[in-house]
């Protein structure tokens, strides 16, 4: 796809070129996202970002993308003190950001915001998240995570835990990874099993895929465990999380029968998913994964505004 | 000899080939009866088709329909013809053909989705014609499968 000018709401709207065209760019990234190389790509850029509800890491690493490439960053982290509480539309928000920056990312609550900035915007959009919809920088960083920490994404065995039901981040990632020859296996309770919809999209999509009902059926055979967190109001009482929460709970012990070169990864934050104890392990990728956000999006970056090609 | 279940129309349109027992619904969805109008409507429901095993019929004078109208019939009504008649002759006559997409004719179900907000926009869905017309909201990718509830 031609990426200048273009708005990046849906990771399923990408082709496995544009895909393999982000990471490689993200890949060369790497050394000024470290800040070990200094890099004035994005000099005299102005991103917006507008985040109308609260989050850490995927503001953070946008405004850190952009600053280490040499722009600047206006916008709020809470929509509160803007003229959105005195009941402006998103439509009109955008149109004003559209004419102050040269792009837009947006994290917004509501479902199809997206994509709805996108129709009222004359620069970029990129979705930081669209309440429980999409959240296609992240799948990025999650791919370019497999691709770095494992060599390569084609062929491997990838088991998706926890909250499968609710989690945006997984049903994204799958639909990713049908692109892919990749080997996809559910492990969730019955109750947060992914979604038949999702399912039937990405087998039509071409995935590979299978389910399991414990870590012990698959931490032998995974080259990534990718861990959700399982959200106990999910759940009618506190007994019943809890079985199910010591079920999926990764820890260096379970670790002991995972293959060499296997990756844990987590899109974070982690609450009781991960015990502390696989932090020092080399299995845990979760912090690395959290960093890879940082040249993933630099490469969305550059790529959107015609900076790079 | 033939056994007429309505009387022909002067001047109107006639939709034919109905799924059975689905004219009211399709009724309804176009306004009918309009305020203020004293045109004839006729209905009928199960008549024998040769086709279709049963089917239903409208008949409705004076009026034309809008491209709006004819879009949600074929959503309801995927095996609807449509025939327009002027001074009892027939001078056109089709198949519904489903849209690919449709605009402002359907409201997403999905409560949280940006459409359902105070936003200067339109609805659009992708139609999905498989088993069951489906709409897919080009917003937030709910799909609608009760498209009579979700039609405005």
């Amino acid at each position: 796809m031609n990426f200048k000018g273009a708005h990046i709401v849906s990771a399923r709207e990408l082709d496995r070129e544009d895909i393999d065209h982000i990471l490689d760019l993200a890949d060369d990234m790497i050394p000024i996202a470290r800040g070990e190389k200094s890099s004035s790509l994005m000099k005299g850029k102005i991103l917006a970002t507008l985040f109308f509800e609260p989050s850490t890491r995927t503001r953070l690493s946008f405004e850190s993308a952009i600053l280490r490439l040499g722009g600047r960053f206006l916008g709020f982290a809470d929509p509160g003190g803007t003229s959105v509480k005195k009941g402006e539309t998103l439509a009109d928000t955008i149109r004003m950001a559209s004419a102050y920056s040269d792009l837009i990312v947006l994290r917004h609550p509501q479902e199809g915001s997206a994509r709805l900035a996108s129709r009222f915007s004359d620069v970029p959009v990129i979705n930081a998240g669209d309440g429980a919809g999409q959240h296609p920088t992240q799948t990025l960083l999650d791919l370019l995570t497999i691709r770095r920490e494992t060599g390569k994404i084609d062929g491997r065995k990838i088991a998706l835990v926890g909250d499968l039901k609710y989690g945006r981040t997984v049903h994204s990632l799958t639909y990713a990874l049908a692109k892919y020859d990749a080997d996809i296996t559910f492990v969730a309770p019955p109750s947060l099993q992914m979604p038949s919809e999702v399912l039937d999209l990405a087998q039509q999509m071409g995935a590979k895929t299978q389910r399991a009902s414990t870590l012990e059926e698959v931490v032998s055979d995974a080259d990534v465990i990718y861990v959700t967190r399982i959200q106990r109001e999910r759940f009618p009482d506190a007994a019943e999380y809890q079985k199910v929460a010591d079920v999926f709970k990764v820890n260096a012990a379970l670790l002991e029968k995972a293959k060499k070169g296997a990756i844990v990864m987590h899109p974070l934050p982690r609450v009781h998913e991960i015990d502390p104890d696989v932090d020092e392990t080399p299995y845990a990728a979760y912090f690395k994964q959290a960093f890879y956000g940082v040249p993933t999006r630099m490469a969305l970056i550059g790529l959107v505004t015609g900076v790079l090609e | 000899m033939k056994e007429l279940k309505i009387t022909p129309i002067k001047n109107g349109t006639v939709i034919d080939h109905i799924e059975p027992g689905m004219a009211m619904k399709v009724v309804r969805l176009l306004g009918i009866p309009e305020a203020d109008s004293h045109s004839t409507v006729s209905i009928a429901m199960f008549v024998k088709s040769g086709k279709m095993g049963y089917k239903d019929i409208i008949k409705i004078e004076d009026r034309e329909l809008k491209k709006r109208e004819v879009n949600i019939i074929s959503l309801i009504a995927p095996n609807a013809s449509i025939a327009i008649i002027k001074d009892e002759g027939v001078i056109k006559k089709g198949r519904v053909a489903l849209p690919k997409v449709i605009t402002g004719i359907a409201r997403c179900s999905n409560p949280n989705c940006i459409t359902n907000k105070d936003e200067p926009v339109e609805t659009e869905f992708a139609v999905i014609n498989g088993k069951e017309v489906k709409l897919r909201c080009l917003f937030c990718d709910r799909i609608v499968n009760d498209i009579i509830e979700a039609i405005v």
